[in-house]
């Protein structure tokens, strides 16, 4: 008996270890331990025995039962994780096949560049302010100290649309429109970004194109000078153009502001050496600035001798040319798709 | 204004290059085009044609010997006039021209050639300048020019130009003089006298000769007679100065009176005296009245017009161009010299008409009235010393300006406040000195003096710049203003829906505002007035747009004539209006045609239900969830498809438009979306605020009729929700079908209906009875059919 059962123990061991799958496995059980399994019988055999044997046979049995149990279980996960395995291996894929497309949009680059200089200003303490395009002449000129018959008005050919209507030559239409509006007579720090339109039209000017203005109004004993000016606008390029570059103020003339400035950064291409783009000189004119003039304040509800500020205004077009490389001026307003889609990512 | 440096050195001792100078002038507020020699040209040599023999291998070449003082050269010329004995410029091998041109040794047709004979347009002179022989061929150089010298040196062209391009204030700058002033505060040396020295004689011009001033558009006018001047050609220099200066040379007298006007900024006018009855008269012309200009062109004038008339007929055009019956010919004897003051705006509308001038750019900035009396006087003497005039005892004054020279109180801390900089006193003091203004101190403010010449200097904000200007601001130490801390403000809407659109896949567009005027009244059937340009550049851009789309549909046909037809592009632009005043709306212009990813890998073709769905989410994005519907429009808009377009109306009013175009519009299925963001963002939006979340299940019934075509879905889901009460939380259609299998006329829509309650769960009898109800009104009010 003992020994039918240790060949019973061995054969299963052997017998697993030739077996490939779960059904084979289960069949070896149901031979062994079903219900007409080898075992069962020795175990149905029992009660032939006397009663001194049986406990002892008994326990052999139940010895033995549990070892092939133990065997057969620890042979089936095994069986299982190898089928698992197999089944994964099957659901290989070519990770280098192409993507399931998801749709991407693109901004403007003239809208990148507005939104730049719009969350460094804000970061600053700037409103963003905002004013029509159709313009009186009023606010885009006279309240500015350019009146009607001013030889600067020259500078800035318009698209009217009657005697008092046009097209904003000039986001500084919204300076008069904020110091008017301000009738606290706060301080007031504000940029304005927007289309702008000249009556001019080729290679280098398109006859709309963009501008951004920032006043910085105060009272005169807080001395908003030139050198805040300067550190202001240091602020600006370096955000826009880059570090390490340096501003030159270089007298000029606008109506609006006295002293005026067309300021030049240092050129980015070459570092100042001289280029073809800063056309030798190590400069490139960037913006145009000063102080307000006190005819401007006086025009607008300011006492100019009791505030004071600074002016700026330039152009995005050119910023967001250099910023993105773009070689071409008409390339921002031909809207190719094909340029548009390049615009698709984080700045 | 050109910049002859040896004009100016008339006035002030310079000896620096003048792209230095130019350099110099640029910081300190004068821009400049160009600063090159007069003849920018290398290795010319005056030499003589010794031989002049036809080319045996060309009908118009010759082969010449040209003694060059150290040697003859061998040199092939094209030109018809070169001959033997004539004496030429030679650019030697090596030599330089103007527009990158290099001479070199070589053959020409087999002959050798060692050099070029030029002409003077080869060495860089415009063709108003040159004469005959020089535009068909080379230039002649007078017999007695010495073999082997520098012709330019000969030819008294030695000179040095630089072209500044001047802010508008700077009037005074349209000078030599005024230059010399500018350079002697940079250079802080002084500036010469100006020779007006002359003699005088006979009657007193003022017994002989009357002005009539009859406008206030005149506030000076000076009148002085010079006889017997012979009219012949200019000496060299006054030539050569013209002609560094721009203007052609004429005859002696004609040159004098550019002369002075480059001179010292005052333009004068000269009249052949014996053509005027011993009168001038200054009026506003007569509607209508005619005149003929010397450009010998018949002018008809308006009461806008300043003319000077003989009395009786205008002869000129104040400031502008005189006229062709009195003007200075080879006859002329005797000249009125006219130096006068016209008004600037007058004049700048006159020639804005007419002509742009040298003169009447010069009134249009401001003319020192200190000038105008320099200027006439300096003309006499010109006139005595280089046409022989005799200068007539006199002037004829006509002067109501009370131009003085300005003082300006300031302070050194006026100064210094402004520039944020410091400056020793002395050194401000120093800046007045060298431009020339007086000052007195006292109690520590500065009073200053600053002479006429400087029209733009008025306030002390004038001199602040002056101080800057001229000292210099590259020490500014840049630093950010002290205010008092505070959140910068910004409205973030249009950014947010910008950003969405993109993220629905859209390239973002920028457009031109101006469009054709036909196209300016397209996609819309709003009432309104187009708002067109006086004076447009071009037709395609004369009126403001009033949609944007008619830009996105430019820019669609653009894309697809280059084969991209898989466009989705979008524009947040201005569109331009006139009701009771002119207008302006924000508009969300969106266009679409072609393939479209919807989510994750699913390409299809863009239909109207796309389009609606960007609307839709947009809406819903800022906060219009529930507000809104799509309603069949009572008008269309001429290219919209009239059945596949519909306006969106939120809380009962329209705001935008979503459909197809027509295909008279556009051939290929093009479908677009305009929303006006103004009118929409007027009506205010709810918080975002949170919703408890029902612990209870919801119920799913799902519902598929059979409905005629004629009931647009909008009413069905009405009447689904009207009937379907507090119980029924959502209504959602997943399929709609139409053809096989369906009736003509008739469509199948399934609905997945969803009920639940916040503090309990349905039963299912609950929900039964509800849809009983809802099928029971389907059935009998828009005759529905139930499909199973």
């Amino acid at each position: 008996m003992k020994e039918r059962l240790e060949t019973i123990r061995e054969q299963v061991k052997q017998k697993i270890s030739e077996i490939k799958d779960l059904q084979a496995l289960n069949d070896l059980k149901v031979k062994v331990l079903g219900k007409k399994g080898e075992l069962t019988e020795i175990l149905r055999g029992m009660k032939d025995l006397s009663p001194e044997e049986r406990p002892i046979v008994g326990s052999l049995v139940n010895k033995v039962r549990d070892d092939i149990e133990a065997v057969l279980e620890k042979a089936e996960l095994s069986l299982k994780q190898k089928e698992l395995e197999r089944k994964l291996e099957e659901e290989k894929i070519d990770v280098t096949l192409p993507s399931s497309k998801i749709i991407r949009g693109s901004k403007h680059p003239i809208n990148r560049t507005i939104e730049q200089i719009q969350d460094l200003f804000v970061s600053m303490g700037y409103d963003v302010v905002d004013g029509p395009e159709l313009e009186t002449d009023e606010y885009c000129f006279e309240r500015l100290n350019l009146p009607k018959g001013h030889p600067a008005r020259d500078m800035q050919d318009s698209f009217y649309i009657t005697t008092e209507y046009l097209l904003r030559t000039q986001t500084s239409a919204v300076q008069a429109r904020t110091m008017l509006a301000n009738t606290e007579k706060t301080p007031i720090r504000m940029i304005c970004t927007g289309k702008t339109y000249r009556r001019e039209d080729d290679a280098t000017h398109s006859h709309q194109f963009n501008q951004v203005e920032g006043l910085v109004i105060d009272k005169k004993e807080r001395n908003v000078s030139l050198a805040d000016l300067k550190g202001t606008l240091e602020v600006f390029v370096k955000e826009m153009l880059g570090d390490n570059l340096s501003l030159r103020f270089r007298p000029s003339f606008f109506p609006f502001t006295e002293p005026s400035y067309e300021v030049d950064v240092t050129c980015f291409k070459c570092g100042g050496k001289g280029c073809n783009l800063c056309k030798q000189t190590g400069w490139i004119e960037i913006l145009g600035a000063g102080i307000v003039h006190p005819n401007v304040l006086k025009m607008n509800g300011y006492d100019p001798e009791q505030y004071g500020g600074f002016a700026f205004g330039t152009g995005i077009d050119r910023l967001a040319m250099f910023k993105y490389g773009i070689t071409d001026m008409r390339y921002l307003y031909t809207n190719d798709v094909r340029f548009l889609k390049q615009f698709d990512r984080m700045d | 204004m050109k910049l002859s440096k040896n004009f100016v050195k008339d006035y002030i001792d310079i000896d620096i290059d003048i792209k230095t100078l130019a350099e110099d002038m640029t910081r300190v507020g004068n821009e400049y085009d160009s600063a090159e020699r007069l003849i920018n040209a290398t290795k010319l040599v005056v030499g003589e044609v010794l031989e002049c023999e036809n080319h045996p291998d060309s009908d118009h070449l010759h082969i010449c010997k040209v003694d060059v003082g150290n040697e003859i050269l061998n040199i092939v010329c094209g030109a018809p006039n070169v001959r033997k004995g004539l004496k030429v410029i030679v650019a030697l091998d090596g030599a330089e021209l103007p527009g990158n041109i290099k001479i070199k040794k070589g053959k020409i047709r087999g002959q050798e050639s060692n050099g070029m004979l030029c002409s003077m347009a080869e060495l860089g002179l415009e063709s108003k300048f040159l004469n005959k022989e020089d535009k068909e061929g080379i230039h002649e150089l007078p017999k007695e020019t010495p073999v082997g010298e520098d012709p330019i040196k000969f030819l008294n062209m030695d000179d040095e130009v630089a072209d500044f391009e001047l802010t508008a204030n700077r009037g005074d700058l349209l000078s030599v003089l005024g230059m010399a002033y500018e350079l002697g505060a940079i250079y802080d040396k002084p500036v010469k006298e100006v020779d007006l020295s002359h003699n005088e004689q006979g009657e007193d011009l003022n017994k002989i000769f009357k002005l009539e001033i009859n406008t206030d558009n005149c506030k000076l006018f000076l009148a002085k007679k010079v006889e017997g001047v012979k009219i012949e050609e200019s000496p060299t220099f006054i030539k050569n100065r013209l002609i560094a200066s721009g203007i052609r040379p004429i005859n002696n007298v004609v040159d004098i009176s550019n002369y002075v006007m480059l001179e010292l900024g005052q333009p004068l006018h000269f009249y052949d005296a014996d053509k005027l009855n011993g009168i001038l008269e200054v009026r506003m012309a007569k509607e209508g009245e005619k005149l003929t200009t010397l450009d010998n062109i018949q002018r008809t004038l308006t009461t806008n017009d300043i003319v000077i008339s003989d009395g009786k007929q205008p002869i000129g055009l104040a400031g502008v161009m005189g006229g062709l019956d009195t003007e200075v010919t080879e006859k002329t004897k005797n000249v009125i010299i006219e130096s006068a003051i016209f008004d600037n705006v007058k004049v700048r509308l006159t020639s804005n008409k007419i002509l742009r001038s040298e003169a009447s750019n010069r009134f249009e900035k401001g003319l020192d009235p200190n000038r105008t009396y320099m200027a006439v006087e300096r003309a006499a003497k010109l006139l005595e010393e280089y046409a022989d005039g005799k200068v007539v005892t006199g002037t004829v004054i006509y002067d109501k300006t009370d131009v003085k020279p300005k003082t300006i109180e300031i302070t050194f801390n006026n100064i210094t406040d402004v520039l944020g900089m410091k400056i020793p006193n002395e050194a401000i003091l120093n800046v007045f000195k060298r431009l020339g203004f007086t000052y007195e101190e006292q109690d520590n403010k500065i009073y200053v003096t600053v002479p006429t010449r400087r029209l733009d200097i008025s306030i002390k904000e004038d001199l602040i710049e002056e101080v800057g200007r001229i000292y210099g601001l590259d020490n500014i130490e840049g630093k950010l203003p002290t205010v008092p801390m505070k959140k910068g403000s910004i409205d973030l809407t249009i950014r947010e829906i910008r950003n969405k659109m993109i993220s629905l896949g859209l390239n973002e567009t920028l457009s031109y505002i101006l469009v054709r005027k036909d196209e300016a009244g397209k996609f819309t059937t709003d009432s309104f007035e187009k708002v067109n340009l006086l004076d447009p550049i071009t037709e395609e851009r004369s009126t403001l747009r009033y949609s944007v789309l008619p830009s996105l549909l430019k820019i669609y046909e653009y894309n697809k004539a280059r084969n991209e037809k898989d466009v989705a592009i979008f524009e947040i632009g201005k569109g331009f209006y006139k009701k009771e005043d002119y207008g302006e709306d924000t508009k969300l212009a969106v266009l679409m045609s072609g393939k479209y990813y919807l989510g994750i890998d699913n390409k299809k073709d863009v239909d109207f239900y796309v389009l609606k769905g960007i609307a839709e989410e947009i809406l819903d994005y800022l906060g219009y969830y529930g507000r809104y519907s799509f309603i069949q429009p009572k008008a269309i808009p001429q290219e919209m498809h009239p059945w596949q377009t519909a306006e969106i109306s939120v809380n009962n009013d329209i705001i935008g438009i979503v459909g197809k175009l027509h295909p008279s519009v556009e051939k290929e299925a093009v479908y677009v979306l305009e929303i006006n963001l103004d009118r929409l963002l007027a009506k205010k939006t709810g918080k975002m605020k949170f919703k408890e979340i029902s612990k209870y299940p919801t119920i799913k019934k799902d519902l598929a009729i059979l409905i005629d075509k004629t009931i647009i879905s909008d009413e069905i889901a009405k009447l689904i929700k009207r009937v379907g009460g507090p119980l029924l939380n959502s209504i959602e259609i997943f399929d709609v079908y139409e053809g096989k299998n369906i009736p003509r006329g008739k469509r199948s829509i399934a609905y997945s209906l969803s009920f639940g309650k916040q503090d309990r769960t349905l039963t299912d009898e609950e929900v039964n009875s509800v849809m009983e109800k809802i099928i029971e009104k389907l059935q009998s009010s828009l005759g529905v059919q139930l499909r199973k």
